[in-house]
């Protein structure tokens, strides 16, 4: 037996649960179903329960930011502020509107859940945990992601109240729109990788691909941050100016549900970018101890978090139409051009270049582009500061 | 003995009871999301066929786009969809005579041919066979590529019809 | 061991309610989701006498994938035609739209 180091110990705890069940007298491939379902029930959980400790951990570091105390009554540090939010959430009452479609209006918070923690089954936590490492990996994060738009289409239309159903339509058009630069974004990584497959795209990262496309992974996290619809892109249930979006009839614990599949979404694409641009387990020491992999993995998921709450509490909101330009206008073309410039600079060094030399030519090209295109919209700035400055004069000279 | 077998027939029951919900329900939206059901068990077909770039795209297209851009259709054009009188034609029957006669002759047709079985061994990754043969000029490149200008000219076109025009007023 | 058979009856029960939609639905709306799974059906069939032909040759995948491509053309261009229509005619239903009818 080869020597069992730690960071094979949870393989191990699945590889002993498959051998009980066997010695139990079960047909092998019901031991097997029996293992994903239990690795899978796992996972999930891993995914679904993380919440509690990122709502505290957001709301702590908010407050910092804001020169306030934050959550500090419920236990050490307000750390049990979440299970006292839950239990208010628990107790609400529960409020299905008149003539909305019962089981629509329920099953939908429920898909959104499904739709992120769905994504947890191909992150690679390390080279040897992970839950399924099929071959489209890449591709399959965004076809669950987009389940979830179709939860909120049914959570609003069944609500039965055109401000929902508005919300859910405001709210689709974004999140389809910004799917377009996302999926773009990951076409670089897997360009460069050569594979779809999650822990080929970690393994091929001796250089984070943060460096070879510091673009890619700009535009992959401002789609995200869309995507998951939080601040500055949280236009969609802005508290402050339209009561609430799509989830404006949902009540108590199913409100709840919404909640926490933002939350996990937010959590979700943290762990996208740092396996995709930060190299996932990669680190010092992790061909020894496998478990260290998914350490590195962690801290690197909370870092992206971290930077994503900055984005957070210091963006004002945006505007609608500011929305919608900034994807179609910017995002699009620029993730478009950075995956040409990626591909042709990828063709255009020798195979014989080191993995460094590589990731500094791709990023020197990625630097060029930058300059180019804020130059663009430095000019396009003027252009529109000119125009108005125009129409100002007139509507003066007018009054 | 493997599984495939129940899971197909398990599957593929399912998937054909929400098509039939598909064509026959009086709800719109309801038809909509049974359609979303289809085509997700369309998608598992996929991945017992060994294609799982098929099925994943299947989610990514069908249920991501098209099935959303089906609802937004229903619901923008809802007024006149509150499900009053019935959603089928004077002659649903007919349709109705022709479609089982076609399903007949068809699976009695697929029943009575001798077909290849299923090769052994494994299919291996075809992701990376399949882009290859998209790219090759002696393969599919030139349809490839027809499909991109297709693609195109459905967005340039669909945006130009649907855009509300001057006259519309 | 499952047929080709099996596959194929499954693709041809749902050409088959998808021809049926097609045929007997007045709405616009809901004939296109039958073209939808008319096409869903015939790529279940490429897809299909591709695992049980050669496998190692990729062109029952590629069909597909063009097929795709047809489908989601079709379903925008289909969708931008019947809100256009709405707009202009205020029905989409398919018994309405009979301008051109002799």
């Amino acid at each position: 037996m080869p020597e069992m180091n730690i960071g094979d110990f949870l393989v191990y705890l699945y590889d002993l649960l498959g051998w009980l069940l066997g010695v139990i007298g079960l047909h092998s491939s019901a031991v097997s179903l029996l293992q994903k379902l239990v690795a899978g029930f796992v996972l999930a959980n891993f995914a679904m329960l993380t919440p509690i400790f990122t709502i505290w951990l957001e709301r702590k570091v908010a407050a910092r930011f804001q020169d306030r105390l934050g959550p500090n009554r419920v236990g050490p540090f307000g750390l049990f502020q979440s299970f006292a939010d839950i239990v208010k959430l628990v107790i609400k009452e529960d409020i299905t509107p008149v003539g909305a479609d019962k089981v629509i209006f329920n099953i939908g918070p429920v898909l959104a859940v499904m739709s992120v923690v769905g994504i947890w089954a191909v992150i690679p936590f390390a080279s040897t945990m992970v839950g399924t490492d099929i071959n489209v990996g890449i591709l399959y994060s965004v076809a669950v992601g987009a389940i979830g738009t179709l939860a909120i289409m049914m959570g609003g239309w069944a609500s039965n109240n055109k401000y929902a159903l508005l919300g859910a339509f405001r709210t689709v058009s974004q999140l389809v729109s910004y799917e377009v630069p996302m999926i773009v974004a990951l076409l670089v990584p897997t360009l460069l990788a050569g594979s779809m497959r999650m822990n080929d795209i970690v393994a091929e990262q001796q250089v984070w691909f943060i460096v070879a496309a510091p673009l890619a992974m700009m535009v992959f996290l401002v789609s995200s941050i869309a995507e998951v619809g939080r601040a500055p892109f949280d236009l969609l249930e802005a508290e402050s100016e339209i009561v609430a979006g799509f989830h404006v009839e949902y009540t108590g614990m199913k409100f709840g549900v919404w909640m926490l599949a933002e939350f996990v979404h937010a959590f979700t694409i943290s762990a996208l970018a740092a396996v995709v641009f930060l190299g996932g387990w990669r680190g010092p020491l992790v061909d020894q101890y496998p478990l260290l992999g998914a350490i590195y993995f962690l801290t690197k998921t909370y870092v992206v978090y971290m930077v994503l709450l900055w984005i957070r509490v210091t963006l004002p909101r945006v505007r609608i139409d500011h929305m919608n330009a900034l994807n179609w206008k910017f995002l699009v073309p620029l993730s478009l051009a950075v995956l040409v410039v990626t591909a042709l600079v990828g063709k255009a060094v020798p195979a014989d270049v080191s993995a460094g030399g590589r990731a500094l030519v791709l990023f020197l090209s990625n630097v060029a582009l930058a300059v180019v295109s804020i130059s663009l919209l430095a000019g396009f700035s003027r252009k529109l500061q000119a125009v108005e400055q125009v129409s100002i004069d007139s509507s003066g000279a007018g009054g | 003995m493997n599984a495939t077998p129940i899971i197909f027939l398990v599957v593929a029951a399912l998937t054909l009871v929400a098509a039939f919900l598909v064509v026959t329900v009086r709800n719109l939206i309801h038809a909509a999301l049974w359609l979303v059901a289809t085509l997700f068990g369309v998608a598992v077909i996929f991945v017992l066929l060994d294609a799982g770039f098929m099925a994943t795209v299947q989610l990514v297209l069908y249920i991501g786009a098209i099935a959303i851009l089906i609802v937004f259709a229903v619901m923008l054009t809802r007024r006149v969809m509150q499900d009053v009188g019935p959603q089928r034609n004077s002659n649903w029957w007919l349709g109705a005579i022709v479609a089982a006669v076609f399903f007949v002759a068809i699976s009695s047709l697929l029943w009575r041919t001798g077909w290849p079985a299923l090769p052994g061994g494994d299919v291996g990754d075809t992701v990376l066979a399949l882009g290859r043969s998209l790219v090759n000029p002696d393969q599919y490149v030139i349809p490839f590529e027809v499909a991109s200008v297709l693609l195109i000219i459905a967005l340039i076109g669909s945006i130009a019809v649907a855009l509300p025009g001057k006259q519309s007023e | 061991m499952l047929s080709l058979s099996w596959y194929l009856t499954f693709a041809a029960a749902l050409f088959a309610l998808g021809m049926y939609a097609v045929l007997a639905r007045k709405n616009a709306v809901a004939i296109l989701m039958g073209v939808e799974l008319m096409l869903n059906a015939v790529i279940v069939n490429l897809v299909a006498f591709w695992r049980y032909g050669n496998p190692m040759d990729i062109a029952g995948q590629a069909f597909a994938v063009i097929v795709f491509a047809v489908a989601a053309a079709e379903a925008a261009v289909g969708l931008a035609l019947i809100i256009s229509i709405y707009r202009q005619r205020d029905t989409v239903m398919a018994e309405k739209i009979d301008l051109m009818k002799w």
